[in-house]
């Protein structure tokens, strides 16, 4: 009889306990639902790029699981083997990095040194400007695509140059829609070293510029970090800016490539899947690598 | 803000040691600034002002047309649409990703591998919308060979309703009255059945017409013969009363007709009542033997016909509000597409990460003991949730609101890219609707800007609320 208690205090908390570890079972279970639910996408999306493209619309991804002899690298190496051709995938993917490499470096330089102006400058209207930088986060960038379009052909009959299709087009413009973000970032790291630190710096006759190398961007590099990550990721799958800004340039971004796929989407999935999966895996790296810093980067960040 | 407290003497002195290099180190502060404000001001500041005015220009922003572009913006049925669905997405998607954010933040606190689970969540937040989209746009494909969701669909829509052998899809323009040609009519409950009555020992021959050789071939068909008469039998054929040798005639059988092979038949008391069932052979024959006195039919039961699932076109246009006898703009404004459904799901699983990891770093910083308090006290988890977590989140929560109602109003990728072009149009927004008028056909600048400024317009109250926070902060 050992279920039975003369104590109904005891076997009561037995009870509770009991099914505690029931709802703790059904938490693990049905989180694990979920989890699984929320891979099933990305893991559809790798298959696909590991089947033989004949077999896309005439039977389902998930019979892999009774045939993993399906699976082959084949539209890899066929995507591989056509090397850097102009629009080709590695081309592609070379184009990404060109152009999100520099924009990331640009706005995590100019916004610490902007920040560093807002926080450890004298001027007057330094929180004013850090409002307007504040409220500029939030500006779709729709509404400069016309007018630095119309800048671009200006600039481009005054002296020749163009921007329009270039990448350097493309990184201009990143680089603004990415500073108001990374200055309000990088400002609010910097009210966090003390204050006393620059100055007493200043007294010893420490320049402005070794000031901020020696003594600010050290300190800042955490927040510099989880900027460039951020940055990173943010240039890295933009699809609109290069649209507009790399019209008729040979050389596409990833996400570009993906684009001009999907006009043939039953013809050439295995193409967009294999792209897909190139293009999720860099920034998925750079996800992991930097985990903590995307974090921190996002919570900073819930305003974009 | 611990470090504004600089010690009074120390700013003193510095002031006096500095008078010299003062008006230097301003200058060298403002150089630091000089870069990043000057690329703001030519590639945000202007173009924002810049935009104002072409949106008052014509197409090719050459002449001044005052207000023409709004009023062309409001009374275009293709932009009223983009106007639905960004509401549609304001109103449902920030609401229901703060909700799975909250409740996925909570949960996952409760588990061991809770990191491993928010790794899991997080990880599309990564990824370009347009990847996701084109992964989003196979699993609500309509092929069941290629959407899961499709799939799932059919399968359950199988289980509950097996499909018969003889398939009449009504989307096909198929229908029962054409199926029949000899000795058969619909019975107006999806059967068919034999116009004339028959009693034991004699035979049937009914005759369809629109079965196609493959059905047959896959059933294992073979030639039709006509039956012989037994005693105390009722003999009969089901066969395709189409003759390739002789295409026009019929209701004889012919020997290059095939019998219909594994249809369900059901012998019929003159009242209606079955009283014996049986399945035809693969020649067509059926027999229904040991019956007694009296007149019969044969019935061809509706299973034989039942349809498959057709499945739902989920990345279409078609409207899950009611919206036929509506005028064209009445259309555009109350629809709800189901593409929209699609694409909403879809921007959950991107973003639920993003929610969730703003919550949970709200509750981690949350006083435990209140909560402990509650449920001690009695409280049930729910209550706990509802009553104490969610009021002192409330503040995070409105964080990832507003974040993602800016977010929202911006959509743009995700259509370009699940949507099909037969239902982008259905799906579009204002940030869509202002690339295909600024930059795909007959480019129209004023207008676009004028929807661009639109845009703006709809994100200045999220911004006013983001700079007071921030004001609050400073």
């Amino acid at each position: 009889m050992t279920g039975f208690s003369l104590d109904p205090e005891l076997s009561r908390a037995r009870r509770i306990r009991s099914r505690m570890h029931l709802s703790r079972s059904a938490l693990n279970l049905g989180l694990g639902a979920v989890g699984v639910l929320w891979l099933v996408p990305t893991i559809s999306l790798a298959v696909f790029s590991l089947r033989p493209e004949g077999l896309f619309d005439v039977s389902g991804w998930w019979h892999v699981l009774t045939a993993p002899t399906q699976l082959t690298l084949h539209n890899y190496s066929a995507l591989f083997s056509q090397g850097f051709a102009a629009g080709g995938l590695l081309d592609s993917t070379l184009t990404s990095l060109v152009i999100t490499l520099p924009a990331t470096l640009l706005v995590t330089a100019l916004a610490s040194l902007a920040a560093y102006s807002l926080v450890f400058g004298n001027w007057r209207g330094r929180d004013v400007a850090f409002l307007v930088t504040v409220g500029l986060i939030v500006v779709p960038l729709q509404v400069a695509l016309i007018p630095v379009l119309e800048l671009y052909r200006s600039f481009g009959s005054l002296t020749g140059y163009n921007p329009f299709g270039t990448f350097a087009g493309v990184i201009i413009f990143h680089v603004g829609f990415g500073l108001p973000f990374g200055i309000f970032l990088m400002r609010n790291f910097y009210t966090g070293i003390p204050r006393d630190l620059v100055e007493a710096a200043r007294i010893e006759g420490a320049r402005e510029w070794t000031l901020f190398r020696r003594v600010v961007v050290p300190l800042g590099l955490p927040a510099a970090a989880a900027l460039a990550v951020f940055q990173f990721i943010w240039v890295w799958n933009d699809l609109l800016v290069a649209l507009i800004f790399l019209g008729g340039n040979p050389h596409q971004t990833l996400t570009l490539f993906l684009f001009d796929q999907t006009r043939s989407l039953a013809a050439d999935y295995w193409i967009i899947s294999t792209g897909a999966m190139v293009s999720i895996v860099v920034p998925l790296g750079v996800f992991f690598a930097f985990q903590r810093h995307f974090v921190r980067g996002l919570l900073a960040g819930a305003v974009k | 803000m611990p470090m504004t407290a600089a010690t009074p003497e120390i700013t003193r002195f510095g002031g006096l040691h500095r008078a010299p290099g003062r008006r230097r180190r301003n200058l060298a502060s403002l150089a630091f600034l000089a870069p990043a404000a000057i690329w703001l001001l030519v590639v945000v500041v202007y173009p924002c002002f810049a935009t104002i005015r072409y949106s008052f220009y014509d197409e090719s922003a050459s002449r001044f047309v005052g207000l023409a572009n709004y009023k062309a913006v409001f009374s275009t049925d293709a932009i009223l649409v983009a106007f639905r669905n960004n509401i549609i997405w304001v109103l449902v998607f920030p609401f229901l990703v703060t909700v799975i954010g909250l409740m996925l933040a909570v949960l996952s606190e409760r588990i061991r591998w809770g990191t491993a689970f928010k790794t899991i969540i997080v990880m599309p937040v990564v990824f370009s919308a347009t990847a996701s989209a084109l992964v989003w746009r196979t699993i609500f494909d309509l092929n069941p060979h290629v959407g899961v969701v499709n799939a799932l669909e059919q399968t359950a829509s199988d289980f509950v309703r097996p499909p018969g052998p003889y398939p009449v899809d009504a989307n096909l323009g198929q229908s029962l009255a054409g199926l029949a040609s000899t000795g058969v009519r619909p019975d107006g409950h999806g059967s068919l059945v034999s116009i004339s009555t028959v009693n034991a020992g004699h035979t049937v021959e009914l005759g369809l017409i629109g079965v196609s050789p493959q059905t047959l071939a896959l059933l294992g068909a073979r030639t039709a013969r006509a039956p012989t008469a037994a005693p105390g039998v009722i003999d009969g054929l089901v066969w395709r009363d189409f003759s390739p040798s002789h295409p026009g005639a019929r209701g004889r059988v012919y020997p290059d007709e095939d019998g219909l092979a594994d249809l369900q038949v059901s012998l019929l008391r003159t009242g209606g009542s079955a009283v014996a069932t049986t399945t035809t052979r693969p020649d067509g024959q059926f027999k229904f033997a040991n019956i007694g006195p009296g007149s019969f039919r044969v019935q061809i039961d509706a299973q034989n016909f039942t349809s498959s699932f057709g499945g739902t076109f989920w990345l279409g246009s078609s409207s899950v509000t009611p919206t036929s006898g509506l005028s064209q703009t009445a259309q555009a404004l109350l629809s709800v597409p189901l593409i929209d459904i699609a694409m909403i799901v879809a921007y959950l699983w991107m973003w639920a990460g993003f929610a969730m990891v703003i919550i949970a770093a709200g509750l981690s910083s949350l006083n435990r003991e209140v909560l402990e308090a509650a449920r001690i006290d009695g409280a049930s988890e729910w209550q706990v949730l509802k009553r104490v977590t969610t009021p002192m989140l409330a503040p995070v929560l409105a964080v990832v609101f507003v974040t993602m109602v800016i977010n929202v109003l911006k959509v743009f990728d995700i259509i370009l890219n699940m949507a099909p072009g037969s239902s982008q149009a259905a799906a579009s927004t204002l940030a869509f609707s202002m690339y295909t008028h600024g930059f795909e056909g007959g480019i129209h600048s004023g207008l676009a800007s004028a929807i661009a400024v639109i845009l703006f317009a709809s994100v200045v109250p999220a911004m006013a609320w983001n700079l007071k926070r921030i004001r609050g902060q400073m």
